[in-house]
């Protein structure tokens, strides 16, 4: 088994800046009591004005003018650290979030399907960079010691034992993961790399150190193995951004609305599945939430697709109270089919399949605006039209191209009879029928469908052109 | 004092051009009328454009001259969209005209959605034919639409009131109906010049055969 250690150096800060429309202004987490702030973490454009971790919020008030503060949420971070786990899961069976910060992926039993460990590894850093996550990553033969290594190193990968060994002894003792107090007494011991302490005497080590520290030692050589917790994706999606600031046109959600349909489609493509129905909820300062459901007529995950969708529906929503926070929320995960095509289809540019165009329309121009035809068995032309299911057998003619939604009068002289009359006598089970159609010609040369009632040939109702 | 210079010297020095060197390539978009076939410069509706079919009056014909072209598409397994038809279509005749009513989607949209609706069917290169019947549609709106039916490769028809002849429009094709006496003009027709005579409506149906079959497209089914 090859384990690969994706190390989340500043996941708190990532997961805060990804919602930021503008990530280059300086920004800073902060925790602490009220009385002693301290800043946690702070961004590259914090960076460059002088701010660095574990500043306290006063100094670094002076330092710069100007900075936006966060506070840290560490339920925030989790929920990262969640859906980094389920992003992974797409690259692997066995994902462990156990150790904070870092995921670690078994990716041997992945090659066949995405390739050998550099394509990969390219695959990999390519989702994080998409997604907004920093990040190092590391390859070892066992999870302690990818850890190890991906602390130190960013992008080393080691398959067999004999190079491990060799990595794992040039480690500074103190970045081994080793129980902190050991790291120190090793240390104040002169011992500066783990080489050194490979060579001990075990036993006289042990009783110095501990055996939580042999343990350590030993599951880095792989020479102990410890199982770990494996993550089991959950079965629906729920993401929440909460604004600072009050939001007053749908318009200002687009953003974090395309970071959350991009997260879902992740989601997704990680647990090979697809959504049908997912539900945007608006949360206000008071009142309850506005809920706009997004409903599609068959499972979809490409991220593209459901932001466009998920936009047409919120353009539709008139803002009662301005918004605080935005939530997602996708329940039904259906299995997903993509649609088959053909390898040597010659497609134009900007080709969209019809589901995705069909969905597109909706989410524009209303549920019900797109449908078919069909043809249902009654004599009634009024019945006999229906927008979808199954067509009956087409009943002899003559029958217009275009049905009036209604019958209305047909005011005209000089109406000419072509044909007719043809009864048509139904529907006594359910509002009765008895008219005489014909086909008649307008002075301006149209053809018409008209009835009148039966037995007379006058007081027509116009009720189809034959177009 | 005349200075004869034989006409291959001329060519072969490039100083004389050759106007239409090659014929172009039939229209594989057949209107189902030979008449009207013969008269076009494509031999058919033109591709990857939009054409216009300018009416007086409804009720004249209209779906006449679009049907054989529909019903082709269909039975090939086409798709095709009705963009804001002023009137419901009624199932029975589509059906009988050949349409296959289940490669048939019709989009109801508010008159300022029509252009819209249209613009994403032409692009999307989902459909095989799309017809739009927009209300009021600018020199503006119909470039659009012909540029999108270009980019989807797809056959664009807008159906427009009469009185829209009078303003020139890119669509590559425009006919008119007319009625009293009925007849169909060809206003424009890209490639060529419009014939000079109006053509009899409605137009005499041709036999089948003289339609090749190589006219028939087949489009790839991507339900």
């Amino acid at each position: 088994m090859l384990w690969a250690c994706i190390l989340l150096p500043q996941l708190a800060l990532d997961g805060v800046l990804r919602r930021h429309a503008d990530p280059d202004e300086p920004l800073v987490l902060v925790d602490g009591p009220v009385q002693r702030r301290v800043l946690r973490a702070v961004n590259a454009a914090a960076k460059a004005q002088g701010l660095r971790a574990g500043l306290p919020l006063a100094t670094a008030q002076a330092i710069c003018a100007r900075f936006a503060t966060v506070e840290h949420d560490p339920a925030e971070t989790t929920r990262w650290h969640d859906f980094l786990a389920a992003w992974a899961y797409r690259y692997g069976a066995q994902v462990s979030r156990q150790m904070p910060a870092s995921l670690l992926v078994e990716v041997e039993a992945s090659f066949r399907l995405f390739g050998p460990w550099p394509r990969m590894e390219a695959l990999l850093r390519e989702d994080l960079v998409a997604l907004g996550f920093r990040h190092r990553i590391a390859l070892a033969p066992n999870p302690w010691a990818a850890r190890a290594l991906a602390g130190v190193h960013d992008g080393l990968a080691i398959t067999h034992d004999a190079p491990l060994k060799q990595a794992l002894g040039q480690l500074p003792v103190e970045r081994a993961g080793l129980p902190p107090e050991a790291a120190d007494s090793l240390r104040r011991m002169g011992l500066r790399r783990l080489v050194q302490v490979y060579a001990l005497p075990r036993a006289a080590l042990g009783r110095r150190v501990g055996t939580d520290t042999l343990d350590q030692l030993d599951r880095l050589t792989g020479a102990l193995a410890t199982p770990l917790d494996c993550y089991q994706p959950p079965d629906h999606f729920e993401s929440r951004i909460e604004f600072n600031y009050e939001v007053g046109a749908t318009g200002q959600l687009l953003f974090p609305l395309r970071r959350m349909t991009g997260d879902l489609a992740a989601y997704l493509a990680g647990r090979d599945g697809g959504v049908q129905r997912f539900v945007l909820r608006l949360e206000h300062e008071r009142g309850a939430a506005t809920e706009v459901p997004v409903g599609l007529l068959a499972p979809e995950r490409d991220a593209g697709m459901l932001f466009e969708l998920a936009r047409g529906r919120l353009d539709l929503v008139q803002l009662a109270a301005p918004v605080r926070a935005l939530q997602l929320i996708a329940r039904e995960l259906p299995p997903f089919v993509p649609a088959g095509r053909d390898l040597f289809d010659v497609r134009p540019q900007q080709a969209v399949p019809w589901e995705q165009l069909r969905e597109r329309l909706r989410a524009r121009l209303g549920d019900e605006a797109v449908h078919g035809l069909s043809i249902r068995a009654d004599h009634r032309p009024e019945r006999a039209w229906r927008d979808h299911g199954d067509s009956a057998e087409a009943p002899p003619l003559p029958r217009p191209g275009w049905l009036l939604p209604r019958p209305i009068p047909l005011r005209e002289r000089g109406l000419r009879i072509l044909a007719g009359p043809e009864r048509v006598e139904s529907g006594w089970w359910d509002g009765d029928v008895r008219r005489d159609y014909y086909v008649v010609e307008t002075a301006a040369g149209q053809r018409a469908w008209a009835y009148c009632p039966v037995g007379e040939r006058e007081g027509f109702m116009l009720h189809g052109w034959f177009a | 004092m005349s200075n004869v210079v034989a006409l291959d010297h001329l060519f072969d020095a490039r100083r004389l051009w050759r106007g239409q060197p090659q014929a172009r390539p039939p229209s594989r978009q057949p209107t189902g009328f030979p008449l009207l076939d013969t008269a076009l410069p494509s031999g058919g509706w033109p591709e990857g454009a939009l054409s216009e079919v300018l009416l007086p009056l409804d009720g004249i014909g209209e779906l006449g001259l679009l049907w054989p072209t529909l019903a082709r598409l269909t039975q090939a397994g086409g798709r095709v969209a009705l963009i804001g038809p002023p009137y419901l279509p009624f199932p029975a005749a589509w059906a009988h005209a050949g349409v296959r009513l289940e490669r048939l989607q019709v989009v109801r949209a508010e008159p300022r959605d029509v252009p819209w609706a249209t613009e994403q069917c032409l692009r999307s290169a989902a459909c095989a034919a799309v017809l739009c019947w927009p209300q009021q549609a600018d020199d503006r709106t119909l470039r659009r639409l012909q540029l999108a039916a270009e980019t989807g490769q797809c056959l664009g028809v807008a159906m427009r009131p009469a009185s829209a002849a009078v303003h020139a429009s890119p669509a590559a094709l425009r006919l008119v109906l007319e009625t009293r006496p009925a007849r169909l003009r060809v206003l424009k027709c890209r490639g060529g010049n419009p014939p000079s005579q109006p053509l009899p409506w409605p137009l005499p149906v041709g036999t089948p055969e003289t339609i090749p079959d190589s006219h028939v497209t087949a489009v790839p089914d991507r339900a």
